[in-house]
């Protein structure tokens, strides 16, 4: 295993990661809809615990997601967190109220009332998955941040600074961010719907997400070909392995999806497969097996956008305020030493993968209904 | 370029230490009632799948209830620890990311998703999985925030004794060199026996606690009497083994943390057959003159303790502050230089590490290069002291060591009597007439558990200042670039989020017992 494969390797995990953990977002998406999905306070039960069964894979993917980052590629995980402090913190923050909301809710004694849980998931619903499709996006768009390794031979020596006093909340005022969050956001709307029909049996809360369906398919995908044609055509941030030079390039990312083709069959087979999963939903009264090809198809494609960031000689992390700044697989990834001593622990990565689809099936093997939650353990 | 855009102030450190304090203390108040439950309901379960009586399900059932709702918590607090890294000491992150990202990351992996994976299944899956396949998850849930456990530890172990790892001045940060180093060091195998059996500990007082309220109120006898059995002898058995390892820690200490054990004795003064100091007048808000004091006042220490648990000879030497600051010669004849000298060589070590960067800049030829290598690597091992301006910076906050030790291990040996009185009654009278006091000194054990639990933490976490990670970097050289505003707005908004979430956590705890166990015959 050379250095540079275990770089390319790595960039792979953490890309294969991050595209599972928008897949996973079906978790935020539906709870961003429980009201209109629920119905009444008995729907809406159904629909969180429905969910609730699954949020601890989401939020565990984020932090396995975060800790392969730091392992990995740790001047991202320096000048990304460090620098965009309150994006992260916003995001971080929306995690923690998810998380005590589903154990808390419906418990005596509860303080704030079922009410302000369900806000709070309502909340991380729609942030989460803005803020983090946003962060992805600053992988195409670039943030300002200045990194300079010298500093830490003075006496004030933090290598990663932010240029602007905003630390992060300047991505949001890139048009072209908030795009690409928004869509993310409808996409997580999109795979909570279909997951929320395939997990729940329940005919009103089905064919109330039936018809959610249709217009949140319509804004994202307004949103994400919008993107997809800005990204193709924009210049992107390229880097010399030679020198480590940092240059723009004009359309570099389309140029990476022609130079290596199967990302681009990737993302293809990726769309396609979300169309299918959505049109057959939409059109058969009584296909409500939506989430998997859908499901499957965020993975392929966010993992080809996500490799396209940063392979083929591409910075992945670009600098606005100092192009050399820009953090690329190679200067910002660990030592060969680290990488090859993970690139042995992620061998256990498809036992994980057992294990999860075992007790995943197992947990969904009877659909959550009315009855369950009444009679049986829930939230 | 870069330092023209610097902002950080005294606040920044100050704000951004106080954040991770609280975010870990916080933390600390819901992971070991985890890791103590998951012990206590694993034993319950396994009854249950032995004996089939459905009196163990109820049990088991009950106890995994308050352990879900403790469990949230820990979770919630559990993912800004890990952020914090980045978004509060970047500059550590970059330093030793290549080190201690591995741990988070194999932490990730292995354990969180184990942990849940089969949290799921221990809750919702009772009428959907077999009777074995529910055991499994049970102990597998445990055995997930065991590992976790395993794996922050052996980070938090890294920073108090850095192994394993060699400074790379092209990349101008350390790297691993030998994963094993790492893994298996042997402060990481200390710490973890020493906080995971405390851990158990807390869950076993919790159960003692919560059945003997059942007792005062004449409820649920039989669970009550159950549970406290096997909380009991959990918690005796963790106390002891809380004792012991907790000797074998201050022994590691003493090796390679001199200044964090003279701290926690408040010894200014070292020297030979050292006696430890029971109790002594050290003011709580000040750090004491040990420059020109002999010793803290009134004094009543045990005879050659000290030196026993630092060194297991009576006849032991045991540094003080000012040995240490000042330089002293170790019993095997090496001399250990003084502050001033490592805060030179420090310095030196820095420059040399400048003076390699612009050679390299400059296209310098190999020797040039080698010269400045050379005295870079013949100061290495002071590299941090580069960054202390004053010697008493390497002065821990003395009180605050002083008192958590003694509050730490005070209460640890009160819980060790606790427990041989509650087995005495349990085996030789009956545990459910016992006079009310035991049963009402059950309760306020938990309180006190706790406080000794998190005594731990602050003596194991202050005793490591001024160093994020021991004589290689402060905490001005590892925070970010942050204002200390923004860091203090965040500070409150988890001030006020975790306590309000705390507060609807324990009230929803009391409800839950209160309500008590379902009865499946019922």
């Amino acid at each position: 295993m050379s250095y540079e494969f275990l770089q390319q390797y790595w960039w792979f995990l953490v890309s294969l990661l991050g595209a599972l953990l928008v897949f996973l977002m079906f978790v935020q998406g539906a709870n961003s809809l429980v009201g209109s999905l629920g119905g009444g306070a008995e729907g809406r039960r159904v629909v969180v615990n429905s969910t609730g069964r699954k949020w601890e894979f989401t939020f565990t993917t984020l932090v396995t997601f975060g800790g392969a980052f730091f392992a990995s590629f740790p001047l991202f995980y320096s000048t990304s967190f460090g620098g965009a402090y309150w994006l992260w913190m916003i995001i971080l923050f929306s995690f923690v109220l998810q998380a005590v909301s589903y154990e808390f809710q419906n418990k005596l004694g509860n303080l704030l009332g079922a009410k302000t849980f369900q806000m709070f998931l309502v909340i991380n619903g729609i942030l989460g998955p803005v803020l983090l499709g946003g962060a992805v996006a600053t992988f195409f768009e670039g943030s300002n941040f200045i990194v300079e390794k010298d500093n830490l031979t003075g006496m004030q020596p933090v290598i990663s600074q932010w240029a602007n006093a905003s630390h992060g909340l300047d991505a949001l005022l890139n048009p072209w961010v908030l795009c690409f969050g928004f869509a993310v956001f409808f996409l997580a709307r999109i795979l909570g719907i279909l997951y929320v029909m395939n997990n729940v049996n329940d005919e009103n809360i089905r064919s109330r997400a039936s018809v959610r369906l249709v217009g949140t398919t319509i804004a994202f995908l307004i949103l994400f070909v919008s993107y997809l044609v800005h990204l193709l055509l924009k210049d992107g941030y390229s880097w010399q392995p030679e020198t480590g030079e940092i240059y723009m390039e004009p359309y570099k990312y389309l140029n990476n999806f022609l130079t290596m083709w199967y990302l681009l069959v990737l993302l293809l087979v990726g769309v396609v497969l979300v169309l299918y999963g959505i049109i057959r939903t939409i059109v058969s009264k009584t296909y409500i097996g939506g989430i998997w090809p859908v499901g499957i198809g965020v993975v392929f494609t966010v993992l080809a956008l996500l490799l396209c960031a940063g392979w083929n000689n591409t910075a992945y992390y670009p600098s606005t305020a100092d192009l050399q700044s820009s953090l690329t697989i190679t200067n910002s990834c660990s030592s060969e030493f680290t990488l090859k001593t993970m690139a042995f622990v992620s061998l256990l990565i498809p036992l994980v993968l057992a294990y999860i689809v075992v007790a995943w099936r197992k947990i969904d093997s009877k659909k959550i209904d009315k009855e369950e939650i009444a009679n049986d353990e829930a939230y | 370029m870069g330092n023209i855009l610097l902002s950080i102030d005294a606040g920044t450190i100050e704000w951004s230490r106080a954040q991770f304090a609280l975010t870990a203390i916080y933390h600390w108040l819901f992971v070991p009632l985890t890791l103590g439950l998951a012990v206590i309901m694993g034993i319950m379960e396994t009854c249950y799948y032995r004996t089939k009586d459905s009196f163990w399900k109820d049990a088991a059932k009950f106890w995994q209830k308050l352990f879900g709702i403790n469990f949230a918590m820990g979770v919630a607090t559990g993912i800004i620890l890990e952020f914090e890294f980045g978004t509060n000491w970047s500059n550590y992150s970059w330093f030793v990311g290549d080190i201690f990202g591995a741990p988070l990351a194999i932490e990730g992996i292995v354990a969180f998703f184990m942990e849940s994976t089969f949290v799921a299944v221990m809750f919702f899956g009772w009428k959907k999985v077999s009777a074995g396949f529910h055991l499994a998850s049970t102990w597998l849930t445990g055995l997930g925030a065991t590992i976790s456990a395993w794996w922050i530890l052996v980070a938090n172990a890294w920073m108090q004794y850095p192994v394993g790892c060699e400074f790379n001045p092209d990349t101008m940060r350390n790297e691993m060199v030998s994963f094993a180093e790492v893994a298996l060091s042997p402060f990481a195998i200390d710490k973890f026996c020493h906080t995971v059996i405390s851990a158990w500990i807390i869950g076993a007082v919790f159960t003692v606690a919560v059945s003997c309220w059942y007792l005062l109120k004449g409820r649920e006898k039989k669970l009550a009497v159950e549970s406290i059995r096997i909380g009991a002898i959990v918690g005796l058995v963790a106390s002891v083994g809380a004792a012991l390892t907790g000797h074998h820690s201050a022994f590691r200490v003493a090796e390679v943390q001199p200044m964090k054990l003279a701290a926690m004795e408040a010894l200014y003064n070292g020297g030979a057959r050292q006696s430890l100091t029971g109790i002594a007048l050290v003011n709580p808000f000040e750090q004491p003159d040990y420059e020109n004091e002999a010793e803290a006042p009134m004094k009543i220490a045990v005879p050659y303790a000290l030196s026993i648990l630092a060194t297991n000879d009576p006849h032991g030497y045991v540094p003080g502050i000012n040995d240490i600051l000042n330089g002293y010669t170790k019993p095997d004849g090496t001399k250990e230089p003084s502050a001033d000298e490592k805060i030179v060589r420090g310095k030196l070590a820095i420059e040399a590490l400048a003076a390699y960067r612009q050679a390299k800049k400059e296209g310098a030829d190999e020797l040039t290069l080698n010269e400045q290598l050379s005295v870079l690597k013949e100061n290495m091992p002071y590299f941090g002291y580069g960054y202390v301006r004053d010697k008493s910076e390497l002065v821990p906050f003395v009180p605050v060591n002083f008192y958590a030790f003694r509050v730490m291990v005070g209460v640890g040996c009160l819980l060790i009597l606790f427990f041989m009185v509650v087995l005495f009654f349990l085996y030789k009278k009956d545990i459910a007439a016992a006079p009310k006091w035991l049963h009402w000194a059950a309760i306020a054990m938990i309180p006190l558990a706790y406080i000794a639990s998190e005594s731990g933490w602050l003596v194991a976490e202050f005793g490591r200042q001024p160093w994020t990670i021991q004589d290689m970097l402060p905490t001005w050289a590892s925070v970010s670039n942050l204002h200390s505003s923004s860091v203090m707005v965040t500070f409150f908004i988890f001030l006020v989020l975790f306590t309000t979430m705390l507060a609807v956590e324990i009230n929803i705890l009391l409800k839950q017992i209160k309500k008590g166990p379902e009865h499946e015959n019922n």
